[in-house]
């Protein structure tokens, strides 16, 4: 990969040791993915905010690497642990903990949004502008949905785009390799957004390439379908962009017997004490939904429903978020269903969710089996 | 018997382990767990093996972009693999984990030629020179 003579000097660390890493970790990005450039990116997001996630060592790299690192595009942070204006169930030392990385993002001059669906809540660039988008989620939404450039990032990645201002010009930043090299067949009704998840965890799996065509079920989404889709294909495998473009590719077929398969993995309990909403986050629509649901009504059990705090305040605003609160859902901001340490195996024995990325990593990471059912369902079965 | 199979260098160095060989990707965050370097997932093929001082050998990492700092974890708990290669495609949480971690990392050039290695087998690979030496057994 080229580098022009500024680059060189940074990555050989006369502009500080942090930029130099940021070039170390582009450098070998670069190679990987065969990029010849760096091309410069307007917006970049970063995972690797919850302490639940990086641990120890994660914080003593933020804390050493913010020392001397600045951003030098917009940049906006994943959701950490917990929502730090609730009473929780979270120890003095993981808050503590939890605080330290979000100082050391906020020194770089990451803006605290605390949210995986900045596209719900920040003014989206227009099509074609490079970012670097870690959340595997955002990225999918950002390249599928919104035409904006990206690869999958990781989250040092894109901290290491965000620092430079720089992405390597390879996969996904490159018109020419947004084409799909593989595609799905879809031969099952997909009804609703749990479905569009089961088909992208079965792509996700199925296939390595870097963008999958879905044909006609790659198009025309609604909000809830589409984040149910990508946030399951990015935790499945290693695709970052789904199309509805045709292309000559063998085509993988999904039918009813690979949607049952996959329900098969992920739904492991016929039950469950909690109800967990949002992995993508929630927004605006997805709460709208739910407080129509609610009225005059009350949730049969706990009910955590997670969404960025600019979310909750328009929903506040608009009378939404008391609906719900008064039907008994706990909205919390700043953290995610997903990986979360508010849910924890000691304090639930079944988590209901609409979620295939929650439903993933709450049968691997936590530990805690998984009754998987769309959104329509769970509020018509537990709602009194 | 020795063999060595030619390879692209990602980052940097020299690793010597035994190999860990994996025909299934592999996700650093849920399915390794941070503090033993011992793979934790039940349904995964590795489930029970120690990746501390190996040469893992496997497609490709997938799922969460956190996985990056999952690998520099490793390291820093002192249980990571002595060095890595991917087979289908070197990703993007595997190159920048490894880059901060000091991990060599490379890429076998013919797909995935590395199949029907016995666990068992010695192995240096030197990243730097783009080669993998195999002592079979």
């Amino acid at each position: 990969m080229h580098l022009s003579k500024e680059d060189e000097k940074a990555l050989d660390g006369e502009f500080g040791s942090s930029l130099s890493v940021a070039y170390r970790i582009l450098l070998a990005i670069g190679e990987a993915t065969e990029a010849e450039k760096l091309v410069s990116i307007k917006w970049a997001h970063i995972s690797g905010v919850n302490y639940n996630t990086i641990g120890n060592a994660g914080l003593k790299f933020l804390t050493e690497f913010s020392k001397d690192a600045r951003v030098s595009v917009q940049t906006t942070l994943n959701p950490m642990g917990y929502d730090k204006h609730k009473k929780s169930i979270i120890s003095d030392e993981f808050q503590n903990k939890q605080t330290s990385i979000v100082k050391s993002y906020m020194k770089m001059g990451i803006l605290p949004s605390f949210s995986c669906v900045p596209y719900e809540i920040f003014d989206m660039p227009r099509k074609g502008t490079h970012v670097s988008f870690a959340e595997s989620s955002a990225a999918i939404m950002a390249n599928s949905m919104y035409g904006l450039l990206t690869n999958k990032e990781s989250a040092l990645s894109a901290l290491a785009s965000a620092i430079t201002g720089k992405a390597p010009y390879s996969e996904l930043h490159n018109e020419e390799l947004r084409r799909p090299t593989a595609q799905v067949g879809v031969d099952t009704p997909l009804s609703n957004e749990l479905d569009y998840g089961l088909l992208g965890y079965f792509a996700g799996n199925a296939i390595s390439k870097s963008c999958v065509s879905l044909g006609c079920h790659g198009k025309d989404l609604n909000i809830m379908k589409a984040k149910s889709l990508s946030a399951a294909l990015g935790t499945a495998g290693s695709c970052g962009m789904f199309t509805q473009e045709e292309t000559n590719s063998e085509k993988i077929g999904f039918g009813k017997k690979e949607k049952d398969t996959v329900r098969d993995e992920l739904n492991t309990t016929d039950n469950g004490d909690l109800i967990a909403l949002g992995s993508p986050q929630l927004g605006i629509k997805e709460l709208e939904l739910i407080s129509k649901s609610v009225v005059g009504k009350k949730f049969s059990k706990p009910c955590m429903i997670f969404c960025p705090r600019a979310i909750f305040n328009e929903a506040f605003k608009l009378g939404i978020a008391q609906q719900i609160e008064n039907a008994g859902g706990n909205l919390i901001c700043d953290a995610c269903t997903c990986l979360t340490p508010l849910i924890t195996s000691d304090e639930y024995d079944g988590i209901i969710t609409n979620s295939i990325k929650g439903s993933y990593y709450f049968n691997k990471f936590n530990r805690i089996p998984v009754c998987l059912k769309d959104l329509k369902t769970i509020l018509k079965e537990h709602l009194k | 018997m020795i063999e060595y199979v030619k390879c692209k260098k990602i980052v940097g160095g020299v690793g010597t382990g035994r190999i860990v060989y994996t025909k299934y990707p592999l996700n650093f965050l849920s399915s390794v767990d941070a503090h033993t370097g011992v793979v934790s997932d039940p349904s995964h093929d590795l489930m029970g093996i120690s990746l501390k001082n190996s040469i893992l050998i496997f497609p490709y990492a997938i799922g969460s972009s956190v996985g990056a700092y999952s690998i520099f974890a490793l390291k820093s708990y002192g249980v990571a693999p002595s060095g890595i290669i991917c087979t289908i495609k070197v990703d993007i949480t595997t190159a920048s984990g490894c880059a901060i971690s000091d991990i060599p990392l490379a890429q076998t050039i013919k797909g995935d030629q590395l199949q029907g290695l016995s666990d068992n087998s010695e192995a240096i690979l030197d990243a730097n020179n783009g080669s993998l030496k195999i002592n079979k057994v």
